[in-house]
């Protein structure tokens, strides 16, 4: 294990957008790390904060969630006006656990932005891989203190 | 059980306030029933037993064990492993014991940092000598032991098996009633259930009028008083009614107070705080990003607010050790 750290990284992605981007990325050959898992829900409206908790209790090193761009991008029309509600306590939250800014990334990709998919989860990556380890289920595990 | 024998009963608190304690003297009159129908075998609070009276008891000797407060200290560790094994059915009575409720916020923090604040920096201390706990002190008479202090403040469940769990903080006397009432009558639910509550929200028992107000700005409780008729939630209050299990009949917001969160999450529902967070963004009237993070960002201690009862139960349990 030591010096080969591969962060494992846990993506939230809606249908409509985000996920048409991750996929014309790779229709397209984009090179994309393979540490991401996208997990594809329907809105990112659907996102809630309580699956990133978990992502990162089960042993995520990192979480993405992206959506549609608002105003007028989402299917469901203001879904990710959920998601914008939502995210910056979501944020603030993690801090307070003592989980690094970094770790977490929330926003917007459209299906036409499958470059900037490509970017981002290669750029998420390897600020999380210079992170290290996060190993959330040490802190569950620990037998006494 | 041998029949007509009576109830073989023990209380036992650990990491609590007393708060629980007071809630079972509060069945009052009704105290007098459970006289007749238990025999009360240890309960430190009220009555002089000591730990070598349990220790003394074969194993599975008590009927049950109402077991308040949570797990701090490694005698609170002990005597749930000692009062599991002396009792039949070991109940885990109040949101101490149930989720690790307010001593669990000490999960923000970890032990050296919390004895450095209470005995060193606290403006009202006077400790010019810096004196910390030890767990152990030599005096002439000898050594002197006191139980140490854990980094991680948990819930009965994590250190041992429970049968059931009582929320509340505390708990309200008609349900512990309700609790005692079932036990003496046979008619407990399956193990591991939830009892003395509701299987619906705070929300459903209160009566306040509900109307998908949308809000521009959050208050602390100190900054508003509230319209009595209206959801405080509405109102910019942050009230716990939508993530918190019913069972004390909306208490608080029936005294223009929010709920803070005390019965736990209601069933199906597994992290309370998530679901608060969500049920708080969700009146937030907030046209753009800009404008969302400023309404949220009146809401000074999220982990505090929406974990205030349930942190060590909750998903992540604590936060982090070793990088603060
Ligand atoms: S949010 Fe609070 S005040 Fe509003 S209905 Fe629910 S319990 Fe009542
Ligand atoms: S209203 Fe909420 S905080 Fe108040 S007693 Fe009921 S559950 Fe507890
Ligand atoms: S469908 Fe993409 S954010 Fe709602």
């Amino acid at each position: 294990m030591a010096g080969t750290f591969e962060p494992r990284i846990i993506a939230f992605v809606c249908n409509w957008c985000t996920y048409t981007a991750a996929d014309n990325a790779g229709v397209s050959r984009l090179e994309q790390p393979p540490n991401v898992d996208v997990i594809r829900v329907m809105c990112s409206g659907r996102i809630e904060p309580a699956f990133i908790l978990k992502a990162f209790a089960m042993g995520a090193d990192g979480v993405i969630v992206s959506g549609c761009h608002p105003p007028g991008d989402c299917y469901y029309t203001n879904g990710n006006y959920k998601t914008f509600r939502r995210m910056p306590l979501v944020e603030r939250l993690l801090e307070q656990f003592g989980i690094e800014k970094e770790r977490f990334h929330w926003g917007w990709i459209s299906g036409a932005e499958a470059i900037k998919w490509a970017q981002l989860t290669h750029e998420f990556t390897e600020r999380v891989r210079a992170l290290g380890p996060l190993n959330w289920s040490r802190q569950l595990e620990s037998k006494e203190d | 059980m041998a029949k007509k024998s009576k109830l073989k009963l023990g209380l036992y608190w650990a990491a609590s306030c007393g708060g629980c304690e007071i809630a079972v003297v509060e069945l009052r009159e009704k105290i007098l029933l459970l006289d007749e129908a238990a025999d009360i075998l240890f309960w430190p609070v009220a009555m002089d037993f000591k730990v070598k009276d349990v220790e003394a008891m074969p194993d599975g000797h008590m009927d049950v064990c109402l077991f308040n407060g949570a797990i701090r200290t490694s005698e609170n560790e002990e005597m749930a492993h000692l009062l599991r094994r002396k009792s039949k059915v070991l109940v885990a009575f109040g949101s101490c014991a149930y989720e690790g409720c307010i001593p669990g916020l000490a999960n923000l923090f970890d032990k050296d940092s919390i004895l450095r604040r209470v005995y060193l920096e606290v403006p009202t201390v006077d400790n010019p000598r810096g004196v910390l706990p030890q767990p152990a002190t030599h005096l002439p008479e000898g050594e002197v032991e006191i139980p140490r202090l854990y980094n991680t403040v948990k819930t009965l469940g994590q250190v041992t098996d429970v049968d059931y769990f009582v929320p509340g903080c505390p708990p309200q006397p008609h349900q512990i009633w309700a609790v005692v009432e079932a036990i003496l009558g046979g008619k407990l639910p399956p193990k591991g259930s939830v009892v003395g509550a509701n299987e619906k929200t705070v929300c459903d028992e209160c009566k306040r009028l509900r109307e998908e107000k949308r809000i521009k700005k959050f208050y602390r409780y100190h900054e508003i008083i509230p319209d009595p008729e209206h959801c405080l939630l509405e109102q910019g209050i942050v009230c716990a009614g939508p993530a918190t299990r019913g069972g004390c009949g909306a208490l608080c917001p029936q005294v223009n107070q929010p709920c803070r969160g005390c019965y736990g999450p209601p069933p199906n529902v597994m992290d309370q705080g998530a679901a608060l967070l969500s049920a708080v963004a969700s009146v937030v009237d907030a046209n753009s990003e800009e404008e969302a993070a400023r309404i949220v960002g009146d809401i000074l201690d999220p982990a505090g607010t929406f974990y205030r009862f349930g942190l060590p139960a909750s998903t992540l349990h604590r936060a982090r050790l070793g990088n603060r």
